[in-house]
């Protein structure tokens, strides 16, 4: 350890780590800037957000822009349930189907011999590229052609092949020792078998981490919603709040888009810090060559 | 051993079939529909290159501001992005445990918010008025005499812009590339010291970077998709699409414009494939720098 000039992952602090607090410090609060923000407008009474000179941070706090978006989508004809509840099945159902469909596609992909191996994984590798909003137009032609539009289908089916997922779990799974599919194999299990009782159970931190990144995707995604659904009854809550958030311009509508932003950001975060040390040991295996 | 054979492609057939017909299909039909003209409700009809000539001689938005706009966009946003998020990373891997989850956190959150919920923020920080809290803090500094429409004077929307874009810009890439610093091999640093390496610079240059190249390239693939995929925030920061005299007016948004507003679907399915193909080219560029021959 002496021998190290300086390294990266220190153990302790040392007066050597001051310059790099003096340049990430003034970042990070740039970057927290806004997210302080919409947490201190959402509890702002009415008459600070009418305040001039406009305050940042609030003084008296309040729930009263909760309440007024509760009630706004309770008048408007569909309860915010509804929203909740749509969310909440298309959220679970892709997250679940998405990570089993990937797993078990990454596994193949990286302990199986067999033709086309390679292709299939470059054409994947490519698709890391792909901008869903170039082929908006042919996506929604294709729902159609299908019959799915306006049903849970076309919320969940186009979000569950996500090809940073599969590259992701699939360089996970690389890294697993050939010896001990062997071992199984020589034991009598079928391919079945090493998946779900070997593979599965060994990359765990690497479905944790697609997971978590095939949910922002979903939370957030306001596409679906608007290009492929028509009845109101069947639009997520991300969809919702979008709406609140950008068709109101007056002073009173910004603190519930405000609230809207705070409900649409706190799951992602919450379960970020929770699975954070997943991410990270996943993401070093992240590698693309 | 014959089922053996069969079984790989049992594992990936729930994959490939939705990777098919929810990717392929769409970028093939992207690619026929180009040279169409479709307007949704006729049956497209063939015209050959028509499209493309167009794009190429008649349509002077996109010559005169699309195309500028969103090279500026992407030449600042991409390699900005990228080299902070790199900085930001081997800065962070500079520090101990706790405080450095801790930033990483806050530099990651900007990623985690839903773009145009976040928007909204930057809107009434740049709102046009008095109550604006930019302008109320550049009066107050004394740097304006009187409030300026951030939001929809052309000089300032480009700008903006980019701020926003630059600050959601440390996604995945960024874990990606600190978690590459984090797990380069120690030995390296301590043989590197012994070979006379004096400081953390060189370190950096003759050690770090060459040890977390494919890192780096997956987050150089990832800023380049964010960069093109962020499009829609002028059009959610203006309120209106076409932005203000096009100042803000990028790919993405011309495409809605045609597609969604005009109708003309086989012209923005041309502009479609002419963004995969933007993209394809500069990941194949960075894919050149960053090869380990």
């Amino acid at each position: 350890m002496a021998l190290k000039v300086s390294g990266n992952n220190p153990k302790k602090f040392n007066r050597s780590q001051i310059k790099f607090y003096v340049f990430l410090i003034p970042f990070a609060l740039f970057m927290m800037l806004p997210i302080i923000f919409i947490i201190n407008h959402a509890f702002k009474p009415l008459d600070e957000l009418f305040a001039f000179p406009p305050r940042f941070f609030v003084n008296a706090p309040t729930f009263d822009n909760f309440r007024n978006l509760f009630d706004l989508a309770n008048t408007s004809g569909i309860p915010l349930s509804r929203y909740v509840l749509n969310s909440l099945i298309v959220t679970v159902a892709v997250v679940f189907f998405s990570i089993i469909i990937s797993s078990m596609a990454g596994f193949v992909l990286s302990k199986k011999q067999f033709r086309g191996k390679k292709a299939i994984f470059e054409i994947n590798n490519v698709a890391l590229m792909f901008v869903p909003i170039a082929v908006t137009i042919p996506r929604f032609l294709t729902i159609s052609f299908l019959g799915i539009d306006d049903t849970f289908f076309a919320h969940i089916l186009p979000l569950l092949a996500m090809p940073v997922g599969l590259f992701l779990i699939k360089q996970f799974i690389d890294q697993i020792p050939d010896a001990l599919i062997e071992a199984a194999i020589v034991d009598g299990a079928n391919d079945f078998q090493i998946y779900w009782k070997i593979i599965l159970p060994l990359i765990k931190p690497a479905l944790a981490t697609a997971a978590i990144l095939v949910f922002q995707v979903v939370w957030n995604d306001v596409e679906t919603s608007t290009l492929f659904t028509t009845s109101e009854n069947m639009r997520t809550l991300a969809f919702f709040m979008n709406t609140l958030a950008v068709n109101t311009n007056v002073v009173v509508g910004q603190g519930m888009a405000a609230v809207a932003s705070l409900i649409m950001f706190i799951p992602n975060l919450i379960l970020f810090i929770i699975l954070q040390s997943s991410v990270m040991n996943t993401m070093s295996h992240s590698g693309l060559k | 051993m014959q089922k053996d054979k069969k079984n790989p492609y049992l594992f990936l057939l729930p994959y490939i079939l939705l990777f098919t017909v929810f990717i392929i299909i769409p970028i093939v039909m992207a690619i026929y529909l180009s040279f169409t003209n479709f307007n949704t409700i006729e049956t497209p009809g063939f015209i050959g290159f028509l499209n493309y000539l167009n794009l190429l001689t008649q349509d002077e938005i996109f010559m005169q501001y699309v195309l500028p706009n969103t090279v500026l966009f992407a030449v600042i946003v991409g390699p900005g992005g990228y080299i902070l998020s790199f900085l930001l990373a081997w800065s962070l891997s500079q520090l101990t445990r706790v405080p450095r989850m801790i930033l990483a956190l806050i530099f990651y959150s900007p990623s985690m918010t839903s773009g145009v919920a976040m928007v909204v923020v930057w809107k009434v920080l740049f709102s046009g008025n008095q109550a604006g809290y930019v302008n109320s803090l550049l009066m107050k500094l004394g740097i304006l005499t009187e409030p300026l429409i951030f939001l929809q004077d052309t000089r300032f929307i480009m700008i903006i812009m980019i701020i926003v874009a630059l600050w959601g810009s440390m996604g995945v890439g960024f874990l990606a590339m600190l978690a590459g610093v984090l797990n380069v091999d120690e030995t390296l640093y301590e043989a590197g010291a012994i070979d006379g390496i004096r400081n953390r610079f060189q370190e950096l240059f003759y050690i770090t970077i060459p040890s977390m190249k494919p890192q780096m390239l997956f987050g150089a693939v990832m800023a380049i998709v964010g960069t093109f995929s962020t499009g829609v925030i002028g059009v959610a920061l203006t309120g209106s699409n076409p932005t203000p005299s096009y100042a803000g007016q990028l790919i993405v948004n011309h495409i809605e414009d045609y597609g969604f507003i005009r109708f003309e679907m086989g012209y923005a399915a041309a502009l479609s494939v002419v963004l995969l193909l933007i993209i394809f080219l500069f990941s194949y560029i960075s894919k050149k720098l960053f090869s380990e021959s």
